[in-house]
């Protein structure tokens, strides 16, 4: 494992509209496990913002705790960040929205964070369809306590200790959906040519975002007999087709073969191409997400790509009427009603 | 027998059943005294429950201005034969009891020494009233009429109170002025008024008003800019977020667009809620959290968080009567330790110790302030009598020229000048270290915020230096604050002596009180209101002074004397205590009677313990 990153960058390295390369979307060298599916999921994040040219200091990347929270340093280095108390980065995400609905919040979040801990937290984010994306680095296990079962490894799956998990899986996106999301996709750490059209698409969507993402622990659960393997989940996962991200600026050029494809376009004018839809998936349609998903469950698959987006949804701070102007940026004159209103106050108390 | 006599100096106590209605006629009938120019001060004591179990309304009168509770009853209007042998056990020897005679009272209740007076309230009603709801409110009406009788208040006065109450709701006023003259005629008819005890209208108020604190913190925000309020609700706090949400709607309504400039997020639990402050005040805005005792208990994380990470914090802490669910609706101090060391690991929090609605307005603005100049939880220690009571207090006022002080914060040009940011790098050496706020600059500033150890660039570290250099230098923080915080109130007896009350929050009243009451008694008495944590130098300097101290406070634990004996690592024999937990306000002549046993040359018996945790009152 390296432990130094290495200063030399190629002259030639791809520029975005902002004139960055891709380098200055990464963070500090990881210091997670070699392998770590974790590690392509940063990858997949420094790409989509790096192709979005979003301004980095206008990202603001928060977590919990575990393996999955350490990982925002490893990604966006010039972006604010904030690993804060165990399954409670919903909460903060949410005080943190409050205060500046400019920036975007980059949510990052694991199996135990999200699932058990913090799964009062994350139900409540999403219900309020707080604006954020919100990803879980899924691995079913916890690893920086070495391995313990968390709550979405699968019953029967077994780690490496080689216990089969007695107990029944959550399964986030339909949690998800049953509590009302507007955006939910699942997707691979394996599988960059999915994940980063997805991350696009949840940075466009206007409201709450997740995207539950397997990424399996090489350390402690990537042994036959785990359903959150790289072998098991090559094998059982079915994607609901492809999704293609064309952001507002682009023009589409791209030709698609027939088939069932859809076009959306997302609020900021950004388009998402479906393609190769699977026949039994309408993902603009909450039920239908819901029987898919049981459905492939059932069939023992992983069902992978976009699952469900509400393409007119309205945020916490639609519902709530706030100020378009970032709470944070009001001073006295916006904020102190002064003496004179006080006066008054006083008049009607006595 | 004797009757009572006095003049604009008495307690009155209301037993009514919870849910009836009652709250409001007793409102009206405090706030007819205070408009009469009288000091006046209500206090609810209510049970945990919506309808049907016993509640209580005690308002004390005092022209000379005592404003804490005093001990004991002089009049007790009982219109609860559910509680009413305790009522009337509860009168003062030559006192009144009023009560709705419908019903005779139960022989086994009668006392010889208490004047009894009965006016047949339900009898009336249901003569008078046909629909059931009209019956039960008006009953309470026509007592308040009948008092304005007895106590020879100024008729007119609760008429204006009425029309104002009512106004809007006109059809209203003319039924209630109609059950106020029924009550005042019957009294009129029926006994000699005014009694022994009579009010006569005075100019002892001033230019002060009836606020309850929970209204006046609410106020405190929207004047600090508070814009991001998150909670749980909880008993006694709530009033809290409830008043900033109805004077943001009024005052903090963008003219231009209709939009809010601010925003309540009603939290799925005070983890939640304190982690959503957190979050806001990381990112720049100003934002509070209110809740009490469990509340606390569950935001204690997030508290060690925003000590070791340095994110302002405001937290609004109403205490209530502990520990668990406890008695809910019922007074106590009783969080002190826990909010002073909230979380694990080595934490000190600063708390601010508010006695009257002004300074619950006052400190609550402050809050605000302390927390972005400090960069540190600031937590405000007020609690349900002060927070869910009526309180005469002194206007709020608020200068206008007045900037708030957002502490050492970073801005892109700053920035731009420096060569390296580093967030906790001691820069001024007063411990207070710069922060920036997410989206300031395009490639300065950013840090990873994280309870983690960390250097002083908050680069990830595990270096036991280096965490004990932070550590070191939170402390040196710590010193600083003690020039921030309000300083303490000392009042000095004119007689030398060596011997004096330390008290804090809504002990004030009565201890002052008392102090009067142990200066007759030969006992003079320095005194000094402690406001914040940590102690002022001040305190230190108080102590060092006299011979003994009593520290009066309403918990069992004596929380705040074992705060000032770990803080300045006193022994135990300087520090006496005078406690009440009974979940009643601390009255005047329990502190008097627990300052004379502890007296030397006092020779008296001492009560056993748990009479004196009882709150036993002495007679005058």
């Amino acid at each position: 494992m390296s432990y130094q990153l290495p200063k030399f960058r190629h002259p030639d390295l791809p520029v975005n509209t902002l004139g960055y390369t891709r380098a200055d979307y990464e963070g500090a060298i990881s210091t997670l496990c070699a392998g770590c599916g974790h590690d392509s999921i940063s990858g997949a994040i420094v790409r989509a913002c790096h192709e979005l040219a979003l301004e980095p200091h206008r990202i603001a990347k928060l977590s919990g705790i575990g393996c999955s929270s350490k990982a925002p340093t490893y990604f966006l280095g010039k972006s604010h960040g904030f690993n804060s108390v165990h399954g409670r980065m919903p909460s903060v995400v949410s005080g943190a929205n409050m205060a500046n609905r400019d920036l975007l919040y980059l949510g990052v979040s694991g199996d135990g964070d999200t699932a058990s801990i913090g799964m009062g937290q994350f139900a409540h984010a999403v219900r309020r369809n707080l604006n954020m994306v919100y990803i879980v680095m899924n691995n079913g296990c916890y690893g920086l306590t070495k391995g313990q079962d968390s709550a979405t490894a699968d019953a029967g799956s077994a780690s490496k200790k080689g216990d089969p998990n007695p107990f029944s899986a959550i399964d986030l996106p339909g949690l998800a959906l049953q509590l009302g999301a507007t955006f939910v996709a699942r997707s691979f750490s394996g599988d960059k040519g999915q994940l980063v059209p997805l991350i696009k698409a949840a940075i466009s969507h206007r409201g709450f975002a997740l995207i539950d993402v397997i990424s399996p622990c090489v350390t402690f659960n990537n042994n036959p007999g785990s359903t959150k393997s790289y072998d098991f989940v090559r094998e059982h996962a079915e994607a609901t087709g492809t999704v293609d991200f064309v952001p507002m600026r682009e023009e589409i050029t791209a030709s698609y073969p027939a088939g069932r494809t859809q076009d959306v376009t997302l609020h900021d004018g950004s388009v998402l191409h479906l393609e190769k839809l699977a026949p039994d998936l309408d993902p603009f349609d909450r039920v239908s997400a819901m029987v898919a998903l049981q459905k492939h469950s059932a069939e023992g698959q992983i069902l992978t790509g976009l699952i469900y987006m509400d393409k007119d949804s309205r945020d916490l701070h639609d519902v709530m009427e706030t100020s378009r102007r970032p709470l944070n940026s009001l001073t006295e004159e916006d904020l102190c009603p002064g003496d004179k209103v006080l006066a008054n106050i006083n008049a009607s108390l006595r | 027998m004797q009757a009572l006599q006095s003049v604009n100096e008495f307690v009155i106590k209301f037993a009514n059943v919870n849910g009836t209605g009652s709250a409001s006629a007793n409102n009206l009938f405090a706030k007819a005294i205070f408009r009469m120019g009288l000091p006046v001060c209500p206090k609810n004591i209510f049970p945990s429950n919506i309808q049907g179990l016993p509640t209580w309304y005690e308002v004390r009168v005092s022209e000379r201005g005592y404003l804490g509770r005093r001990g004991g009853v002089d009049i007790m209007l009982s219109v609860n034969p559910q509680s009413m042998p305790q009522d009337i056990r509860e009168v003062e020897p030559g006192g009144y009891f009023i009560y709705d005679n419908t019903k005779p009272l139960d022989l086994r209740l009668m006392r010889n020494d208490v004047n009894i007076i009965g006016i047949p309230l339900t009898r009336m009603c249901n003569e008078e009233y046909e629909d059931p709801r009209q019956r039960q409110l008006f009953r309470n009406v026509i007592y308040v009429g009948a008092l304005a009788a007895l106590l020879d208040m100024d008729f007119a006065v609760l008429t204006g109170l009425v029309e104002d109450q009512f106004k809007g709701k006109d059809k209203l006023i003319l039924p209630n002025i109609h059950a106020l003259e029924l009550g005042y005629q019957y009294a009129q008819e029926h006994f000699d008024c005014p009694l022994g005890i009579r009010v006569r209208a005075s100019d002892k108020v001033g230019d002060n008003i009836l606020l309850d604190g929970n209204t006046a913190l609410g106020l405190g925000a929207i004047y600090g800019g508070a814009t991001v309020a998150a909670w749980y609700p909880i008993t006694p706090s709530t009033s809290v977020v409830d008043a900033f949400d109805r004077y943001a709607k009024r005052l903090r309504i963008d003219p231009g667009t209709g939009r809010k400039n601010y925003a309540i997020l009603q939290a799925e639990d005070e983890l939640a809620a304190i982690g959503m402050v957190v979050g806001a005040s990381w990112n720049g805005a100003r934002a509070f959290t209110a809740t009490s005792g469990p509340g606390l208990s569950l935001m204690s994380e997030f508290l060690g968080l925003a000590y070791f990470a340095e994110i302002p914090t405001v937290l609004f802490d109403v205490q209530r009567a502990g520990p668990s669910t406890g008695m809910p609706t019922r007074t106590q101090q009783s969080d002190v330790l826990s909010a002073a060391y909230a979380s694990h690991g080595d934490t000190k929090q600063v708390l601010l110790f508010p006695s009257t609605p002004r300074e619950c307005f006052d400190f609550g603005a402050l809050s605000f302030d302390l927390a972005e100049r400090l960069q540190t939880p600031i937590i405000l220690m007020t609690d349900l009598d002060l927070g869910m009571n009526d309180n005469m207090s002194p206007p709020l006022t608020w200068d206008d020229a007045r900037r708030y002080d957002r502490g050492k914060v970073l801005d892109a040009e700053q920035l731009e000048e420096m060569e390296r940011y580093g967030r906790y790098l001691d820069v001024d050496g007063d411990g207070i270290c710069y922060r920036t706020i997410p989206g300031t600059h395009p490639d300065k500033g950013a840090f990873f915020t994280r309870g983690t150890s960390r250097d002083e660039y908050a680069v990830y570290t595990e270096k036991g230096e280096e965490y004990e250099k932070n550590m070191h230098r939170l402390m040196a923080k710590w010193e600083t604050i003690k020039e921030w915080v309000p300083r303490p109130v000392e009042t000095q007896s004119e007689q030398g002596t060596d011997t004096a009350i330390l008290f804090y929050g809504t002990s004030e009243e009565s201890s002052m009180e008392a102090r009067d009451y142990l200066a007759e008694d030969g006992v003079p008495l320095n005194a000094m209101r402690v406001r914040a944590f940590p102690f002022n130098h001040e305190v230190a300097a108080f102590i060092a002074r006299h011979e003994r101290v009593f520290v009066i406070e309403q918990n069992r634990d004596a929380q705040l004397r074992t705060l000032l004996m770990a803080e300045f690592e006193l022994g135990p024999d300087k520090l006496k205590s005078v406690l009440c937990f009974d979940g009643n306000p601390i009255s005047a002549r329990n502190i008097r009677k627990q300052i004379l046993q502890q007296m030397p040359g006092y020779n008296v018996t001492p009560l056993r313990r748990e009479r004196v945790v009882a709150g036993a009152e002495m007679s005058s």
